[in-house]
Formats: C-alpha cells, sequence, structure tokens
C-alpha cells in the first residue's frame, strides 16, 4: 500500500513544482516589463495643468437612484465645465468608513478635484486632508463633511427650506392636526438629522401645528427592504398614526410601496422627499398627494463647475466669491463655504409629469 | 506539512483492505517533503507567491501603484482584519468560529467614545476598552467551551448581542473630538517608508500568535483540537481551557481592532466596523485554514490578508466598481476552497487506478488478460 502514497506523492511535488514554475515565470515576465510600466505610470501623475484636470466624485453609495441623478448632473457638469476626464467611484454600503480608501485612491491618483457626499462628517476628514496636501480640491455636496476639510460644500437648499416645506405638506395632508412618525435615512446621516432638528423645532415652536405631536422616529438605512419593514411596523405601533415625513427618496419610495398595499392606503399621508419617478404611480394611485425635492441633477451640475473654479483657482471658498455654473447662471458662495443650487420643488399628480429624474 | 498530515489519517483505513494483498516490500521509503523544499513548495509558500505576482502586476498595469503611499494607504486598510485574523486563525484551527467579532470592535469603539465624552482620561479609555473585549470574548468562551454550546450558534446570538449593546451605549451620536495628537499617530509613518508606525504593533501581535500556535505545546494541541476533539482529550489537551482562552484573545484582539479603527477614522460610532467579520473569516480560509479544522498557518493567512487588500486596493486605484471588486474576491475565495478538494479528487483518482493495476485481479478475467 505504501507503494499508493507513493505514487501519489511524487505526482504531487511535480504539480506543486509546476505551479511554483509558472508562478516564477510570470514573475519574471513582468519583472522584465517592469521598467517599461515604470514610466507610463509617471507620465500620468503630472496632470494639473488646464485643460488636463481631473473630477472624480464618491457619492455615499453606489446604485442609489437619487445619487444616479446627481451623478449624472456631476458628469454632464464636469464635462461642460471643461474637466478632461470624471469618474465616479464609492463604497457599496453607506457606512462612515468606508468612503475612506476611497479618497485614498484618489489621492494617490492625484485627482485634482474630488467632489464628495460624506456618509459621516468626521471620518472622511483625516483623508480629505491628506488630498489637500496632495494638492487636490474638495468639493462637499449633498451632505456636507466637517466645515475644516472641503473647500465649499454645495446644498440642494437651504436646510431649513427642506424642513419647512415638509412639515407644511404633511400639516396640510393630515388636517393639522393628529400623531405623525419620521422615517429617516441611517441614524448619523447628516442632513437627514439636520432636517428632522428644524422638523422637530418647527412643530414645538410654530402655534399652528400645537396639534401635531411627532411620536416616532424610525430608521430605514435607506435601505429598501429595511424601510418597508419599519414603515409596517410604525403603523402597527401606533394605531392613530395620521401621516409620515420619510426625508430621504429610498425611504419614501418604501413607505408608499407598503401603504399602496395595505390597508391605510390612502388614510395615512405620506410627504417627505422623493424622485418624481419614483412616486409617479404612488401619486397617480393615491396614496401620496404631495411631496417635494429639488433637481438633484443640478447639485451635482453646481459642484462640477465650483471643482473647476476652484481648481483653476477663480475660487478658494471665501463667503462672497461668485462662480459662473454654466446653463445655471451664477452662484455665490453663503456663510461657511456653503453654496446653494435652488429652492425646492413640490410635486403632485398635477406636474409629476413634467418631470423625468 | 498539513497535506502529509491528512494523508497519514486517511491512510490506515484505505490500507487495512489493501495490505492483505501485498507481499512486496517497499521499493521507496515514502516520506513527506523535508526541509527546504517542505518551506519552499508549500500551502504557504504558494500563497506568498501569489501575493508577490499580485503585487509585481499591481505594479506595472496599475499607474501609481508603485509608490510608499500604496504601502501606507493599503497597510491601514488591512490592519482590522489582519488583527482579528490572527485569533480568527486558531479558532477556526480547533474548528470552532467566532463571528462576533466585528460587533465587539463596534462596542469597544461605542463605549471609548461615550467615555472619552465623559471627561475620562484618554489611557483609561482605551484601557476600559480593551477590558470590555476581553469580557465580551470570555463570554463567548464560557458559552462556548463551558457550557459547550455550538459556537456558530453561540457568536450569531453575540454578533446581535453586542452591536445592540454598542447601540445603546452611544446611540445615533457619533464622537469626533478625540486627541489630535492620538488620532495623527494612528495614521502616522515611519519616515519615508510609507509603512505605519502602528504596523510595530500589528507585527507584535503576529508574531505572537505565530509562536503560539507554532512553537508552543499549546499551539500544537490545536490542531489535534480540530481533528478530534476526543482524541485530543484523550492525549491530555485541555480541551475547554484552550478554547476559552482563544475566545478571550478574540475578544482582546477585536477590541484592539475597534481601538484602532475608531482612532484611525477618529469616529466612534455604534455601527464601526459593521460586515468585518466576513472579510476576516475570507481571508483566513484563502490563507489556508480549513472551515474544518485542523489545518492552516500564521504565514498563509497573513499573505491572504494581504493578497485580498492588495487586490482590493489595485482595482479601486485602477476605479474598478466596486461591484466588480465583491465579484472579484468572491470568486477568489471559491477557487481558494474548491481547488485544494480537486486537487484532492485528482490524487484519489490516480490512487484508485493505482490500486487497479496493482492488485492481483480477480482469477476470472485475469487468465484471459495475461
Amino acid at each position: 500500500m505504501e507503494l499508493f502514497r507513493n505514487r501519489t506523492g511524487r505526482v504531487a511535488r511535480t504539480r506543486r513544482i509546476a505551479t511554483v514554475a509558472a508562478t516564477a515565470a510570470t514573475i519574471a515576465l513582468i519583472a522584465t516589463g517592469c521598467a517599461g510600466g515604470g514610466d507610463t505610470g509617471d507620465s500620468g501623475s503630472g496632470a494639473g495643468a488646464d485643460g488636463d484636470q481631473s473630477i472624480t466624485f464618491i457619492p455615499k453609495q453606489l446604485n442609489n437612484p437619487y445619487t444616479d441623478v446627481v451623478l449624472g448632473g456631476g458628469e454632464e457638469g464636469a464635462e461642460a465645465a471643461g474637466f478632461a476626464t470624471s469618474q465616479v467611484v464609492g463604497p457599496l454600503d453607506a457606512s462612515a468608513s468606508s468612503q475612506v480608501s476611497f479618497i485614498n485612491a484618489e489621492t494617490q491618483a492625484g485627482t485634482n478635484v474630488i467632489v464628495i457626499a460624506a456618509n459621516d462628517p468626521d471620518a472622511v476628514c483625516p483623508a480629505l486632508e491628506e488630498a489637500r496636501t496632495g494638492g487636490a480640491k474638495i468639493v462637499a455636496f449633498d451632505s456636507d463633511t466637517n466645515p475644516d476639510c472641503r473647500d465649499v460644500f454645495i446644498s440642494q437648499v437651504v436646510a431649513k427650506e427642506v424642513a419647512l416645506i415638509q412639515v407644511e405638506l404633511i400639516a396640510e395632508q393630515i388636517g393639522g392636526a393628529g400623531e405623525i412618525a419620521i422615517l429617516s435615512a441611517t441614524a448619523n446621516a447628516t442632513n437627514q438629522n439636520e432636517w428632522i432638528k428644524f422638523i422637530e423645532e418647527e412643530l414645538d415652536s410654530n402655534p399652528d401645528y400645537a396639534d401635531i405631536e411627532l411620536v416616532a422616529k424610525v430608521y430605514g438605512d435607506d435601505d429598501d427592504t429595511k424601510s418597508f419593514q419599519e414603515a409596517q411596523g410604525l403603523l402597527q405601533a401606533y394605531p392613530n398614526l395620521k401621516g409620515i415625513i420619510s426625508p430621504t427618496t429610498v425611504g419614501i419610495a418604501a413607505t408608499a410601496r407598503y401603504l399602496s398595499t395595505s390597508e391605510y392606503k390612502g388614510t395615512v399621508a405620506l410627504t417627505g422627499l422623493g424622485l418624481p419617478n419614483e412616486m409617479r404611480p404612488f401619486v397617480k394611485d393615491g396614496t401620496v398627494t404631495e411631496f417635494a425635492l429639488w433637481d438633484p441633477a443640478q447639485l451635482g451640475y453646481v459642484a462640477a463647475f465650483a471643482g473647476k473654479a476652484l481648481a483653476d483657482g477663480d475660487i478658494s471658498g471665501e463667503v462672497g466669491e461668485t462662480f459662473e455654473a454654466g446653463d445655471l447662471g451664477e452662484r455665490e458662495i453663503g456663510e461657511g463655504g456653503v453654496v446653494i443650487v435652488g429652492p425646492p420643488t413640490v410635486f403632485n399628480a398635477d406636474n409629476i409629469d413634467d418631470y423625468d429624474f | 506539512m498539513s497535506d502529509t498530515k491528512r494523508t497519514e489519517m486517511v491512510e490506515p483505513t484505505a490500507t487495512s483492505a489493501v495490505s492483505a494483498d501485498t507481499t512486496e516490500t517497499l521499493r521507496d521509503e515514502p516520506r513527506g517533503r523535508t526541509g527546504l523544499g517542505r518551506i519552499l513548495l508549500g500551502r504557504d509558500a504558494i500563497m506568498i507567491y501569489l501575493l508577490i505576482a499580485t503585487i509585481v502586476i499591481a505594479m506595472i498595469s496599475i499607474p501609481r501603484f508603485a509608490s510608499p503611499v500604496t504601502v501606507g494607504f493599503l497597510l491601514l486598510d488591512v490592519i482590522p482584519v489582519l488583527l482579528i485574523a490572527m485569533p480568527m486563525t486558531l479558532i477556526i484551527i480547533t474548528g470552532e468560529i467566532d463571528l462576533s467579532v466585528a460587533s465587539i470592535a463596534g462596542l469597544t469603539s461605542a463605549l471609548i467614545g461615550v467615555l472619552w465624552q465623559a471627561g475620562l482620561d484618554i489611557g483609561v479609555v482605551l484601557v476600559l476598552g480593551v477590558v470590555i473585549g476581553v469580557a465580551a470574548g470570555a463570554m463567548n468562551g464560557f458559552l462556548v467551551a463551558v457550557v459547550g454550546l455550538p459556537s456558530l450558534a453561540v457568536t450569531i446570538g453575540t454578533l446581535a448581542l453586542f452591536r445592540g449593546l454598542a447601540l445603546v451605549v452611544i446611540g445615533d451620536n457619533a464622537v469626533a473630538n478625540f486627541p489630535p495628537e492620538l488620532t495623527a499617530f494612528f495614521t502616522s509613518k515611519l519616515g519615508a517608508t510609507g509603512i505605519p508606525t502602528v504596523m510595530i504593533g500589528v507585527l507584535l501581535i503576529i508574531v505572537v500568535f505565530g509562536v503560539l500556535l507554532h512553537f508552543t505545546p499549546f499551539g500544537r494541541g490545536l490542531y489535534a483540537l480540530g481533528f478530534s476533539k476526543e482524541a485530543a482529550r484523550f492525549v491530555g489537551i485541555h480541551v475547554a481551557r484552550s478554547k476559552f482562552w482563544l475566545y478571550v484573545a478574540s475578544g482582546g484582539v477585536s477590541a484592539l481592532a475597534g481601538i484602532y479603527w475608531t482612532l484611525r477614522y477618529s469616529s466612534a460610532r455604534s455601527d464601526n466596523a459593521s460586515g468585518l467579520e466576513l472579510a476576516v473569516i475570507a481571508a483566513v480560509l484563502l490563507g489556508g485554514v480549513s472551515i474544518f479544522g485542523g489545518k492552516g498557518s500564521i504565514p498563509g493567512v497573513v499573505a491572504g490578508v494581504l493578497l485580498i487588500g492588495t487586490i482590493n486596493y489595485a482595482l479601486r486605484l485602477g476605479r474598478v466598481s466596486d461591484v466588480v471588486l465583491i465579484i472579484v474576491t468572491g470568486t477568489l475565495l471559491i477557487a481558494s476552497v474548491v481547488a485544494p478538494s480537486i486537487v484532492d479528487a485528482v490524487k484519489r483518482r490516480s490512487h484508485d487506478r493505482r490500486v487497479r493495476r496493482e492488485l492481483p485481479e480477480p482469477v476470472g478475467s485475469g487468465s484471459v488478460s495475461a
């Protein structure tokens, strides 16, 4: 019997030697090509001269319908503004630290402008600082980073306006009295939390809303299934619930889907921030009366032009500076380095067909 | 080395039936590879060759990969996985698993965030962070080793439990105002080499676990444990005690990874390091550790972790979408698990053929064929 082992042992050894030989050959081949390869690598890093600038968008996460529209506008803007190359890279999950390795890669690639929607205002900071040391300009859009580590922030609208319009819409839809709840994105989402803060303040301070009671805040993590389940849970836990505000496109779409198939359709109001294309069927079938949003494509578009102006040295991020944002005209940098894109639009059955995003 | 072991394990059963018929003496003394050949041709060595090949290919095909900056960013990215992979290797070698590691890191992160905000001295905060990790590991260890529950079930439970506790501790908040000198230290590099300063500590931990596994009776016992718990008990290995301390070590190292995570990203949050356990287990398996226990080594795992890290970093630098990236790592993992079984199957087939050829043919057909 020992014969067999001997035989198989030899076979295995031959195979192992073959593997090693193949690997060694690969390395040798590669090593010989190394000198030539190194040169091409270096010549690319000289980017920075006018007309040879690069811009990279790092969204909160990939494959998010809202983000896709923003990025669509961004790429259009990047082309119009005159960037040689524009890229979109980003994580698959919207967790705090997942964006850092992408920023690092961009730093190393010598990208001129990094446009980022931060998942966590602080977690991305050290990496962005390093990118700036390397000469990159940082434009935050959609969701701000810590102001210390970016040049400008492109904000969709004034945060307070977004909050107020949502309160207005829900108050109107539930007749000014009753229990409401908020279904948000992640518990740490910068912009959602800011809006929620303003919503709470407005509900507390404005006598018109004295009869409206905010009974719950839940988080769907910008995940369709989780948001759906949270919506389901809300209606079970609060039988007297009159309305839901969902200040996130994923949340409002998932909630609308749940409502439209449940007994609560038409009796529980839903509003918030949604994409017309996603919300169209729910507006038509009466689940949703009115909801709001800005044009997300403009956000990316303005961000690209701001990046261009920064890279060219036309602006430095100081208050009062202005830059041309292509078709959208001139934009001014406001307090805290914030650039406002425009007021939110309210969508309902009458106008929703006019929009395609 | 592990291959040889497996052959020895299998052989006796296959032999007993055959040996009665064989009267021939041995032509050649059977032996496993020894000396240099064993080191240069083993599974670990192949992982290291693969790693080197990947690095060289990346240096050529990805612009700007070949720079000290890469070393720094790449290592900073893989450190949490590298750290936790050490105790995880030992645990998987004993045939158990610990899925709660990322949650322990998250709990540590949340706790040090809250304690720091409460105004405690940073040194005390960090020590308490490690203590909570050790306590969490001890809880796993108690349930698995002393109570004797299956580790998969226990750690799935504690995975949710510890993450839940993290949320209770810090809620929706994030703590970011750690001392700048400390956070700067965690991203600092050793001179111009690009190697992060914290790698010194990480290297120390790797060496400790490497020595523990490969050069101590305790470590040898873990392999035995992975092959057969009963046999290990009979030869005098303290099964429960070994397992308990492994889980404690796993908790402690996970806490260190949590501290690193918090200070590197200067953000203490409840969802820090979520999903990391799968990255760790994937890297450990790719590094040649058998999920059934009894096989694996620290050098192989280190190479496995670095291989995944390098591929990720290179593809990201080449701006390959993350969607492609997870497909690549997934395929790699499957290949690494499937490849050895294909080799085994081929071996077994040639073995069977050999058996058929060598054995005296049954009487009926034998007379004709001659």
